[in-house]
């Protein structure tokens, strides 16, 4: 099988199956996975615009059972800089974030131990009482802890959750969905299948998720493609993913260690998800992890998504790469690369177009 | 826009002119420019990139020039300000590794010292490390030099080269237009000055490459012109080896910029550059200003050099560049590798030293 057999078929728009993604993967060059990409976007995205959200990250704890080997930010519940935000820290965060036209917050821990279900339903309740903001919050291993915690179904969980305000829920702590990899690099953390249950019941809630990938840690090639078919399979079964956004490793600080993914080794991955996910509509670039300037030149390997002004990050800073861009720098960035800029909510609805 | 006539001249080997270079730059499709650039690349220097083992030296930050892009020149007595004796240049020369195979040495413009120092700075470097090609002043440089020993360009140049200079760096083009260039460097020599120096050495039988800062208040038909009057230079002289464009960078200079450039400006002027100057065996991407992924990428988009291992680049990082001060060589080909790409390092006149699979 060789490379132009799958260009006809992506031009025929027809389906790439795994062994077609790993040719790509393994023999196309940057250019042909970057003209694949954009043939795709260009289909799906005739318009030439590219979106943006303005929300902040309110990460309400760094404490963390699950200990992974990648992360640079939890901590021991003993430790001297672990935290837990208060109530008046997190509203004073979401206020500010309105004031600078925020339209979500993203709330995610560390897996807490002892907070429970009952502690995030008075949370987004009270929150939701106070503000007009997208909580779009609780990556599905937190939801899978809360449930266990609680010794109730996912299902329920998801329900008591939805009905105290949770909006949507982002896409985190997907990592690599195959187990062999996660038993090395996040063995605490939940399994592959339990991250795509989450997900499933969430859409079947009706609430909307993202699904991410962090690659460029102990992944083989193969994985990479397993990881993309694997949320393109849940995707024809449920359509309740709105974007996919993959992120490369971040080394620093971390006990796993090791060198991060090259930029060309990151725009390769991200054209080869736009060419899979034919049924994933959205594709974020990450400007967080990449810089602003491959962030921009991702436009052209496949990304119709500039992610989050992200008021606020935690996570990434704390493996040591602290790239920031205001909203000012988004917008002008975009139309250096010959589009135009969106403010988009939650749904990828937009809400006003930058002139 | 249309590409396809000029991709038509492209692949057939046709000269681009100065339209169809503001054409390139007015369009979007980053990913044609990489394609017709990849193609000129591949036929000059197949899937090699180069790099050399350098190490920068960088005597004195004290100018008579204060252009007002440059964050890293100073007055005499003005905080910050340095400046190396010989002994102070061998014993920092000295800290260069057994590998490294270049000296770069580039300079503010000193206000006291003598044309002989500089010729006693070449021999003590040549006497104490023969093997190592001494690149060394800029067209500026020499011209400041030439005005200090009161010989013109040719036996300046001479006197230089029989101490031990072995080729020129690029730097100091800027960007040739007289009105931009006023405003950027008004004491700086004129453009048509440093093609005049750079015509008198390669005609010495010296080797220079060629620069262009851009990202500033310049207009994408002054890049043109720059890369057009330097094409015409080499159509004579032949004397250019690569061309480096300089991405501006703003921080603690008096000229006030939003930011750096940006990631489709970096790669559109290195595929135009590779795509205009017809007669330049090498583009060069210097990661120092760009950085280490732009560089990569930049692999896909005409360029088949990215400069050195570069120990301790002091210019750059005044002006806020972020990389560190310097990769070493097996980071160098694992970028290289990573992008698909055959690592070749080379000596400063591009024999190849060792190759990579």
């Amino acid at each position: 099988m060789g490379i132009e057999h799958i260009k006809k078929k992506v031009a025929g728009t027809e389906r790439l199956d795994a062994d077609e993604g790993l040719v790509l993967l393994r023999q196309a060059d940057l250019l042909t996975l970057g003209e694949l990409a954009g043939s795709v976007r260009k289909r799906l995205h005739p318009e030439r615009v590219v979106t943006f959200i303005v929300d902040r990250n309110i990460n309400y704890t760094n404490i963390c059972v699950n200990k992974c080997r990648f992360c640079a930010f939890y901590r021991e519940a003993d430790s001297p800089d672990a935290y837990v935000l208060t109530r008046e820290e997190i509203y004073k965060k979401i206020e500010e974030t309105i004031a600078l036209g925020g339209t979500q917050i993203l709330m995610q821990g560390g897996v807490h131990p002892d907070l429970g279900i009952e502690y995030f339903e008075d949370l987004f309740s009270s929150i939701k009482s106070r503000y007009t903001i997208q909580v779009h919050s609780l990556s599905p291993s937190e939801i899978s802890h809360v449930a266990r915690k609680a010794k109730i179904s996912i299902t329920d969980a998801l329900k008591r959750l939805k009905a105290s305000g949770l909006d949507s829920i982002p896409g985190g702590g997907a990592e690599i969905l195959v187990d062999r990899v996660r038993e090395q690099v996040s063995p605490n953390k939940i399994r592959w299948r339990e991250w795509m249950e989450v997900m499933k019941e969430a859409h079947r809630l009706g609430m909307p998720t993202t699904a991410t990938m962090m690659f460029g840690g102990l992944e083989t090639q193969e994985e990479i493609v397993q990881h993309m078919v694997r949320l393109r399979d849940l995707q024809d079964e449920t359509r309740g993913f709105t974007a996919f956004i993959p992120w490369t490793y971040q080394p620093g600080n971390t006990e796993l260690g090791g060198r991060p993914a090259t930029a060309v080794e990151y725009l390769k991955v991200l054209a080869l998800s736009r060419i899979m996910l034919d049924n994933i509509t959205n594709i974020q670039a990450s400007w967080v992890t990449q810089g602003a300037k491959i962030a921009q030149v991702a436009l052209e390997f496949g990304a119709n998504d500039f992610g989050s002004t992200m008021i606020e990050e935690n996570v990434v800073a704390a493996a040591g790469v602290s790239f920031r861009m205001t909203r000012q720098e988004i917008v002008s960035i975009i139309k250096d690369a010959g589009y135009t800029p969106a403010q988009r909510d939650t749904r990828y609805n937009i809400l006003a177009m930058e002139k | 826009m249309n590409l396809d006539p000029i991709n038509n001249k492209v692949l057939s080997g046709q000269r681009l002119s100065r339209e169809d270079g503001i054409t390139l730059f007015r369009s979007h499709d980053l990913l044609a420019l990489g394609r017709m650039a990849s193609h000129v690349a591949m036929a000059k220097n197949g899937d090699r990139v180069h790099f050399v083992q350098n190490m920068h030296i960088n005597p004195t930050n004290l100018c008579v020039n204060r252009c007002k892009f440059c964050a890293f020149s100073r007055s005499k007595g003005e905080p910050g300000a340095y400046e190396m004796s010989i002994d102070d240049i061998l014993d920092r020369a000295r800290k260069a590794g057994p590998a490294v195979r270049e000296f770069h040495i580039v300079s503010g413009l000193h206000p006291d010292l003598p044309f002989s120092w500089y010729l006693d700075m070449l021999r003590a470097l040549k006497k104490e490390f023969p093997h190592i090609h001494i690149k060394a002043f800029t067209a500026v440089e020499i011209d400041y030099l030439a005005k200090l020993s009161g010989l013109g360009l040719k036996d300046t140049l001479l006197l230089l080269r029989e101490a031990g200079l072995g080729s020129l760096p690029g730097g100091g083009a800027e960007i040739f237009n007289p009105t931009v260039r006023t405003t950027l460097c008004a004491e700086k020599i004129s453009g048509d000055r440093w093609l005049e120096v750079m015509e008198i050495a390669h005609r010495s039988g010296l080797k220079s490459n060629a620069t262009m800062l851009y990202g500033h208040i310049e207009t994408v038909e002054d890049r043109i012109d720059h890369l057009i009057r330097l094409r015409e230079l080499q159509d004579w002289t032949g004397g250019f080896q690569a061309f480096i464009p300089l991405s501006f960078h703003s921080q603690n200079t008096e000229i006030k910029k939003s930011s750096y450039t940006t990631g489709f400006d970096d790669l559109r002027t290195l595929a135009i550059s590779r795509l205009l100057l017809d007669n330049f065996d090498h583009i060069k991407a210097y990661w120092v200003m760009l950085g280490e992924k732009i560089t990569q990428v930049s692999l896909s988009f005409g360029v088949d050099d990215i400069d050195g291992t570069v120990v301790e680049e002091r210019i750059t990082r005044m002006a806020g560049g972020t990389t560190d001060g310097s990769m070493t060589r097996d980071e160098l080909v694992d970028l290289i590798k990573q992008a698909g790409k055959k690592p070749v390092e080379r000596d400063t006149v591009y024999n190849t030293v060792r190759t990579w699979e």
